[in-house]
């Protein structure tokens, strides 16, 4: 391997924890086997959760797809194994909430039959866009801890994109997982790799790897060496054990001495970043056609007989696992998921693994105890030592505490990468990363309300807007009908014997039968109006000279109209 | 007496200078609207609930701004939108006026009991935000996304089928609880 050619960086801060390696790293990994009922959460991912495909009652293959990412940002779920669908509900899912959230579940039949599967034929030579697709129907996301879609990343166009990083530092004490699979699968790495070379076509490619692994060092060299080829640009780069070497861009930062922009994405610098649990995924789905249904989990702890790596059925329950590894269980005093830095404690031994499980510590209270009490802040400063992001943890602590958001946000606390060296070196026992994850958690609901009241306003002014435009609409037609009724009375008025006339010749008989009308209502009305002054008159009313005036023009009227009639008439 | 006719004349001529260049920054830099109205508005949280006794958020925000009407009289917006508007004003904040209500801890939302609807669309004329979605004699029912919460639709209804209920945050909406303070002495914990 050329190793000369490029200089390794450094990122400030970081610590060196206890690494508590060495347990798991003792046995091959071996099968967890099938345990009678598989939990699958439908959202094991970062994005839109999978939709359920199956209903209860189902018979399921292996490989199967049981729900379908429908978004973009979203991924597949398959049975891990043959059965039936059992149940599609509630569940306790691997989060940091405690919370429930959907699951479906399995009730294995012991078979774990395939359907055929395929890979595809020369895929090296294939269209990257046939390699995405099959990245995608697999179902991959990121193993290493966030669980991003793999496809998402993988469709970054190729010409944005000079450097691909391989991570494989494994930075957190206690997991080894990513060391097992390197040791026993380097080869699958390489060509998984490979097929990422062939989507991305990245100028180079490395792989990051911590130096507390020689074996998996040599095995990935071994490898490379096997492959004859040496053209393809693939260099192991040895890094130093520090925490957290493997958060992304601490990685980016020691292998290419670059940063990745506040709110930036690597690839904003030509950087994508893959796991290489991720990448054995790739290269199992894309060569072999088999989709993301297992995992390698290292089981570990001090309660824990026979630490070591499994490989995991996904949805095989946490208790399952711990009885395979011989944990004895009354001693547990605190079960997480994940590493002892930025794990999570679960409560519920019923929590599947996920695709994103990549660690399970079965702790006595000697090895993790509870937090100590925490105590005033004494300014030593040894927190902004060990900050990996260079941020000010302190300054954040206090924002934090008094929910000072804006300020805290103007410190960049988007940019903490919850990693807990902070928290770790802290002589004051201050949970600083707990502070800091809080303050996220505000400022991101802070900006939801926003959107939502935004939302709200909007639909409140466009309501508005529309009441008034009906009000105004409304105003029109009454104004228009007033404006015709009015024309017409006054055209009326002006012309009303051209009008007859017209109306006359146009239609003789209308008009005749429309004059015969007009006289018999005369008639009407010269008779109502004599009833009514005679009615006067016997009363001695004042109003009767008035009745008089009007009972001369009914007359008249009527005088006209007959006029009108026998002119029709001849 | 020249000395003060000069003086006076130069004092006039500098008055008229001065008076021209605010007159014309008067005109050329004229702010439309009041934009502490916008700011106060932006301050509020848009449930258009009227509890304030205005109608709706930005008729408050305008009479806060003219000085017709304290700045605690929004129950939705609670302590923390209080806080927020005395911080804008420079004045002291108050604590929120009982009168108009109290403030709620979790988010409601209005479910209409479908069944038992019997589609007189008066709780649709009633939503300030249009979150409700029906005709006459129809079923109506709520966009849950849209409602803000003001149960201004349940008072019209003439068959009570409109319940306030919590909204059930999914697991992707949580975030981590603030850290219980430090305990220093065991009576600390009470």
């Amino acid at each position: 391997m050329n190793m000369h050619h490029y200089t390794l960086h450094d990122f400030k801060g970081g610590i060196h924890p206890e690494q508590n390696k060495s347990q798991s790293t003792g046995q091959d990994i071996s099968t967890a086997g099938i345990p009678k009922i598989l939990i699958l959460p439908i959202s094991q991912h970062i994005g839109a959760p999978a939709v359920p495909l199956v209903k209860v009652g189902d018979v399921v293959l292996k490989g199967q797809v049981i729900a379908q990412g429908e978004d973009f940002v979203s991924c597949n779920l398959h049975a891990p194994t043959s059965g039936v669908i059992s149940a599609i509900s509630e569940a306790p899912v691997p989060n940091q909430s405690g919370m429930q959230d959907t699951c479906i579940q399995i009730t294995t039949d012991g078979n774990d039959s395939w359907p055929p599967i395929k890979g595809l034929d020369n895929y090296l030579d294939a269209e990257p866009q046939a390699l995405i697709e099959a990245i995608s129907q697999a179902g991959i996301s990121g193993m290493g801890g966030a669980g991003f879609p793999t496809h998402v990343k993988a469709s970054i166009p190729a010409s944005k994109i000079d450097t691909l990083i391989i991570n494989a530092a494994e930075c957190e004490p206690y997991i080894t997982s990513d060391d097992a699979l390197m040791r026993e699968n380097a080869a699958d790495i390489i060509k998984g790799i490979e097929i990422l070379q062939a989507i991305l076509k990245p100028q180079q490619c490395y792989i990051g790897i911590e130096d507390n692994k020689p074996e998996a060092i040599k095995a990935l060299q071994d490898a490379l060496k096997e492959n004859k080829d040496d053209t393809h640009g693939i260099h192991v780069v040895v890094i130093p054990t520090k925490y957290p070497s493997g958060g992304e861009k601490q990685l980016i930062q020691i292998l290419t001495g670059l940063e990745v922009p506040v709110a930036g994405l690597p690839a904003d610098i030509g950087i994508v970043c893959q796991n290489i649990g991720t990448v054995r995924a790739i290269f199992q789905a894309v060569a072999l056609g088999r989709p993301l249904i297992s995992r390698i989990t290292t089981i570990t702890g001090d309660t824990v007989a026979h630490p070591q790596n499994f490989e995991v059925l996904l949805g095989t329950p946490v208790q399952y696992l711990l009885e395979q590894a011989g944990c004895d269980q009354n001693k547990i005093q605190r079960l997480i998921m994940g590493g002892p830095m930025m794990g999570f404690t679960i409560t519920d031994n019923q929590i599947p693994v996920t695709k994103t499980s990549n660690c399970i510590i079965a702790a006595t209270h000697n090895e993790l105890a509870d937090p100590a009490m925490e105590q005033a802040c004494i300014r030593c400063g040894m927190c902004t030592q060990a900050c990996p992001a260079q941020l000010l943890p302190q300054q954040l602590l206090w924002f934090a505490k008094s929910s000072n958001l804006d300020q805290a946000q103007a410190h960049n606390i988007s940019d903490c990468i919850e990693c807990g060296a902070c928290s770790y070196v802290c002589p004051s026992n201050i949970p600083l990363v707990q502070y800091y994850r809080f303050a996220k958690g505000e400022i991101k609901q802070a900006k939801a309300d926003k959107q939502s009241s935004e939302q709200a306003k909007l639909r409140f002014d466009t309501r508005n807007a529309r009441l008034e435009r009906e009000e105004a609409e409304k105003a029109e037609k009454r104004k228009a009908r007033a404006e015709a009724a009015a024309k017409k009375q006054a055209a009326k008025k002006d012309a009303p014997p051209t009008e007859d006339a017209t109306a006359a010749a146009s239609d003789p008989a209308a008009e005749l039968k429309g004059l015969k009308q007009k006289v018999l209502a005369s008639q009407t009305r010269v008779d109502k109006a004599r009833e009514r002054l005679s009615m006067a008159q016997e009363q001695n009313l004042d109003t009767a000279g008035a009745l008089q005036l009007g009972l001369d023009k009914q007359i008249e009227k009527l005088a006209i109209a007959q006029k009108n009639l026998e002119q029709a008439n001849s | 007496m020249l000395l003060i006719l000069i003086s006076i004349v130069a004092l006039v001529i500098l008055a008229l200078i001065f008076g021209a260049v605010l007159g014309f920054a008067a005109v050329r830099f004229k702010v439309e609207g009041n934009p502490i109205v916008d700011q106060l508005d932006a301050l509020l949280p848009q449930t258009q609930c009227g509890q304030c006794s205005h109608p709706g958020c930005r008729p408050y925000a305008q009479a806060i701004a003219d000085g017709l009407d304290g700045i605690n009289k929004c129950p939705p917006g609670g302590e923390s939108t209080i806080a927020a508007i005395a911080d804008l004003l420079g004045v002291d904040p108050e604590p929120l006026d009982a009168e108009h209500g109290e403030e709620k801890d979790v988010k409601l939302v209005a479910v209409i009991r479908e069944d038992e609807c019997i589609g007189c669309t008066k709780c649709i004329q009633a939503c300030p935000v249009d979150a409700i979605l029906g005709a006459a004699k129809q079923m109506h029912t709520v966009i849950s996304d849209e409602c803000t919460g003001c149960d201004l639709c349940v008072e019209p209804c003439p068959v009570d089928c409109i319940d306030m209920l919590p909204v059930t945050k999914p697991m992707q909406s949580w975030h981590w609880p603030k850290p219980v303070a430090a305990q220093l002495i065991i009576t600390d914990k009470g």
